[in-house]
């Protein structure tokens, strides 16, 4: 009891120290002069809630130890498979029936969903930690805004360049980076993606600078515009065509219908990828490198494999966002982006297909939510973290990965 | 030097900072011959391994495999080339199944581009289909069959060592480098990874680098034998006149 309460008091004293020159001062003008004013009344809720909080906790901890509520079993394959299918009907039906403003959230969740299936093949299949997958991304969105804005090149068009280019830079990156291990790699990732933002708000004569690049046009349907005007005269658009009544729904229910195929895409290559042998080798790699080498792999030929790879989902994630919005700027693709793609991969549970789907759409969630909310979001992430590692730090949905196996029949011969 | 032999050392020299750990090493292993190192703890035999299999770098010397220098390369460009090996502490993918474990062994044999696994072309399968067929065929021949569902971690200690030795095995080597295989066997396992090890040399026609601390299964096993002694060589020769040597007893019981 003793050692309690003065673990609680320590924890209380640093949360003061904190608090006291974020919170307990501020600024104040009082015509020309500055003010100090101290606002001890939270730091004293504060302290104490802490102090609470850190006196009850191993109580808490008992109490839910061996508690079910947060130990979700692994899913077996045909749970796995069925939990698929009701996602996308899920998914489907919100494209049905959802309002205007459910179909754009529902978008940016696609968007996540594949960046963060991206970051999982680095993260959780690789076993690399990347702080700067949102350089990536931003390389695919304004790949997407700099050919259109250039070159005239739509959507379709620029689509691959995007994603080759993403995976070019990743490639280029990770080869020299990848011989460096742990720590080491998460600093110089997180190096490049602050890199590529700096570079795309100063170079403004290429990017537009903070103001970023605009009106950038949506996709088109085989060749046919979505929108009330063709751009071009005489040409046919594509409400007329199917002969319906223009109208500006139909736009966001097309975008989110391209961002499912492209995150079913997604899944079916890492469903793939974890049973060919490449991601044999790389869950072998993320056991014993030395092994792997001993038996003739090479692990930086891997590991570039999976950061290409990586990068390549987000060249297209960033397309996709860049025509969502019609408007790139750096700010989108800051240091938080990427940590926000991490958070989904982590609450998920690294290299769990499904529980990475559900993280990211959690995450979108979070992010979607009101927006007197939003001020506080680093906060209310921080807190899913360490509540995270405490009680479930494999994620929310860990893999029961499906193993070779052979019949039962020929296991005695 | 003849001609024919698999590997050959030559003056090979280990500095680790100041500290010699290998020096003046040199030996040949000719086809399908079971070559030992043996010496006390601290000898320097797995020092000459790592330099053999490329984990270390030589600081001097020559190694010499199958008429190609392959001094410095690394690990697995020496593995490729036909140079396996097992680890004193037994290095198996543990959470994987015993039968991916041989998979992952034919790593180089199996179709590993990338858009072929993709769209499981019928190349891909068909070669995946042989690589399953071929762990079976190795399962066998070490008697693990009834475990290839089981993860690798959870065998006994003794299948583990044999199911490393088969994960190198399926990669087809001309070179077989074990390190300490007989550590913590006990006798009947020693035996039949003695019956095993002779087996592998005549059937698959490789060549086998020994350490190993059991003088019986040494002596019993082996074609010829080097001594070391604080990373230098004692004497090379026939386990008959090895066990006769003065040098080696002396190193071995110490001096009166």
């Amino acid at each position: 009891m003793q050692e309690n309460i003065k673990s609680a008091l320590i924890a209380a004293v640093l949360t003061a120290i904190m608090m006291l020159p974020i919170f307990g001062m501020h600024l104040e003008q009082e015509g020309l002069n500055l003010g100090l004013s101290y606002h001890w009344k939270w730091i004293v809720i504060a302290c104490s809630a802490v102090f609470c909080a850190q006196l009850a906790r191993p109580y808490v901890m008992k109490a839910f130890s061996g508690s079910s509520l947060l130990s979700l079993p692994a899913l077996n394959p045909n749970q796995q498979r069925v939990a698929f299918g009701v996602l996308l009907v899920a998914a489907l039906a919100l494209a049905a029936f959802g309002s205007r403003a459910d179909i754009s959230i529902g978008q940016l969740a696609m968007i996540y969903i594949i960046l963060a299936l991206g970051l999982n093949i680095v993260v959780g299949f690789a076993g690399l930690l990347n702080l700067g997958y949102a350089g990536f991304y931003a390389i695919g969105g304004y790949t997407f805004a700099l050919l259109n804005r250039d070159l005239g090149f739509g959507f379709w068009q620029s689509l691959p360049f995007a994603a080759g280019l993403a995976a070019l830079f990743g490639l280029v990156l990770g080869f020299p980076v990848l011989r460096l291990r742990g720590d080491y790699l998460a600093i110089v990732t997180l190096g490049f993606g602050e890199i590529i933002r700096i570079l795309a708000r100063n170079l403004t004569d290429l990017t537009g600078g903070p103001d970023g690049i605009s009106s950038i046009p949506k996709p088109t349907v085989f060749g046919y515009e979505m929108a009330r005007r063709a751009s071009e005269e005489g040409a046919q658009t594509f409400h007329q065509m199917m002969g319906w009544a223009y109208n500006t729904s139909h736009m966001e229910v097309y975008l989110y219908l391209i961002g499912i195929v492209f995150a079913i895409g997604a899944i079916a290559i890492s469903v793939r990828l974890s049973r060919m042998p490449m991601g044999r080798a790389l869950e072998a790699m993320r056991e014993d490198e030395i092994a792997c080498r001993s038996l003739g792999i090479n692990p930086t030929g891997l590991k570039l494999a999976a950061f290409t790879l990586g990068a390549m989902f987000a060249g297209i994630a960033g397309s996709l966002f860049a025509a969502r919005q019609g408007l790139v700027n750096p700010e989108s693709f800051s240091f938080v982006e990427s940590v926000f793609i991490l958070v989904a991969v982590v609450v998920g549970g690294m290299g769990s297909l499904l529980g990475v789907i559900v993280g990211a759409i959690l995450i979108v969630c979070l992010l979607s939510m009101g927006s007197d909310l939003a001020e506080y979001r680093m906060l209310y992430f921080g807190l899913i973290l360490v509540v995270m590692m405490i009680w479930r730090p494999q994620g929310l949905l860990p893999v029961g990965r499906r193993h070779v196996e052979v019949a039962p029949g020929e296991v005695s011969s | 030097m003849s001609p024919k032999d698999v590997l050959h050392v030559s003056g090979l020299r280990m500095e680790f900072g100041g500290l010699v750990a290998v020096d003046g090493i040199s030996f040949a292993v000719g086809p399908e011959e079971i070559f030992a190192i043996i010496g006390p703890n601290g000898a320097g035999k797995t020092t000459v391994f790592n330099c053999v299999s490329g984990f270390y770098k030589p600081t001097s010397g020559h190694v010499v495999f199958a008429g190609e220098a392959i001094t410095g390369r690394s690990s697995h460009e020496v593995a490729r080339r036909g140079i396996v090996r097992t680890f004193q502490n037994i290095r198996l993918f543990k959470n994987m199944t015993v039968l991916e474990n041989l998979l992952v062994g034919q790593h180089q044999q199996v179709d590993n581009n990338f858009l072929s696994g993709l769209l499981a072309l019928p190349r891909y399968r068909r070669m995946e289909r042989e690589a399953l067929a071929k762990a079976l065929f190795w399962l066998d021949r070490v008697g693990l069959r009834e475990f290839a569902n089981r993860q690798a971690g959870t065998l006994a200690y003794g299948h583990q060592r044999r199911l490393e030795i088969a994960r190198c095995m399926i990669t087809d080597p001309r070179l077989l480098l074990l390190d300490e295989p007989a550590a913590g066997l006990n006798p009947q396992e020693k035996i039949d990874l003695q019956r095993m090890i002779d087996r592998l040399r005549r059937e698959n026609h490789i060549a086998v680098l020994l350490i190993e601390h059991d003088m019986r299964l040494v002596m019993d096993v082996s074609d010829r034998i080097l001594v070391m002694e604080y990373g230098r060589p004692i004497a090379t020769d026939t386990p008959e006149r090895i066990q006769k040597d003065e040098r080696v007893i002396k190193a071995y019981l110490g001096e009166d």
